[in-house]
């Protein structure tokens, strides 16, 4: 079971804790202000409480709370869900060789802690999947306390949000916290000029495609980003290039 | 205790909440339910090493140049100076431990005084 103790005691956990912690502040403020936001949309407090403690989705809860007040049918609520949360099955194709020698159900925990930034962190770690038993012992590892401390920041703030929603002005906009967070990673991530331009045909592409219904605008621009780069690769590699080596 | 608990609770509304966690497994786990060898394409690999990066750029683009769904036409807005400032202190001490921590303090300190105190 991937929450053993054997998983805790690898020093790779503790480097996947300690990565997550730098950007935790930012998931913190992010988490407050959902938990706000749900209370002052009107769900009750026992709604509100449960949400924040297990569905573990940022944009999809904001996405899905108006749908649930309006007492949409529930198949659309878990359409919506499923179609804001489209990119995690992106990062799902990504993260497959990572965890398929694991069984079933710890696959779906590990697939449950991988939210955006430990997406991003992990595949930022190991940008191959682990070659022996030990390697992919730690990077489970890695995932597991980098996941668990995104859960524990995200979920314990969204449930003081919901316990502080009157005492916490909500016009201050800390939530911007967390797109700080979320921008100081993209930065960690420009290590290259094609990545550099990835960045910029994806945020380019959500603005033109914001008017996309159920926030299909994200998927629309990760595509748009991948299809240019590997475009922009081909033609690199065809220019001739002067290295004397003529390697690939 | 009594003004703690507010509001009405559907059974009904509990259980959409239970599914929704569902789908965050699900959506999250799609591509390790099944057993089934299979490998990527080449393309797609190397095509994947793009998605971190741009689904970063698409969920915070618009959030630092749109209000409700529309592009901002004017330079009065924390977030734009807020972010500028983010991005030049990770550059600045890029390297240095926990500079995602710094991007995240730096811009607060930027943005707070000028949304909340100038209205931006």
């Amino acid at each position: 079971m991937i929450l053993q103790r054997a998983y805790r005691q690898d020093p790779e956990f503790r480097r996947g804790v300690v990565d997550m912690l730098g950007v935790a502040p930012g998931i913190a403020a992010w988490g407050l202000m959902t938990g706000v936001a749900m209370v002052k949309s009107g769900m009750s407090t026992v709604e509100a409480l449960l949400m924040a403690a297990i569905v573990f989705a940022g944009s999809a809860q904001l996405a899905s709370i108006p749908l649930i007040l309006a007492g949409a049918p529930i198949w659309v609520i878990l359409a919506t869900a499923l179609c804001v949360n489209l990119r995690f099955v992106v990062f799902s194709v990504h993260m497959r060789p990572y965890v398929m020698h694991l069984p079933l159900r710890d696959r779906l925990i590990a697939g449950y802690l991988t939210g955006d930034l430990t997406y991003v962190l992990f595949v930022k770690r190991f940008p191959q999947p682990g070659a022996d038993a030990v390697e992919r012992t730690g990077q489970m590892a890695y995932l597991v306390g980098n996941g668990g401390i995104n859960w524990l920041t995200w979920t314990i703030c969204s449930v003081l949000g919901v316990v502080l929603a009157n005492a916490i002005p909500t016009q201050w906009g800390l939530g911007f916290a967390g797109i700080l967070a979320l921008l100081g990673m993209l930065c960690s991530l420009a290590s290259t000029r094609l990545r550099w331009m990835a960045a910029v045909v994806a945020g380019t592409a959500a603005v033109a495609a914001f008017a996309l219904p159920l926030k299909l605008n994200i998927l629309t621009a990760i595509a748009a980003a991948v299809v240019v780069c590997l475009a922009l690769e081909k033609a690199v590699q065809r220019q001739p290039t002067p290295r004397a080596d003529g390697g690939h | 205790m009594d003004n703690f608990f507010s509001g009405e609770t559907h059974a009904w509304t509990l259980l959409t909440i239970v599914a929704l966690a569902g789908v965050s497994v699900l959506s999250r786990s799609a591509f390790f339910l099944s057993d089934k060898d299979w490998a990527l394409p080449q393309w797609v690999q190397r095509g994947l090493q793009y998605a971190p990066i741009a689904a970063l750029a698409a969920v915070i683009v618009p959030e630092i140049v749109m209000t409700q769904g529309i592009l901002i036409h004017t330079l009065r807005d924390a977030r734009l100076y807020a972010a500028a400032a983010g991005v030049a202190y990770f550059f600045w001490r890029k390297g240095a431990g926990q500079v995602v921590l710094g991007t995240i303090v730096v811009g607060m300190a930027v943005y707070l005084p000028l949304h909340v105190g100038l209205g931006w």
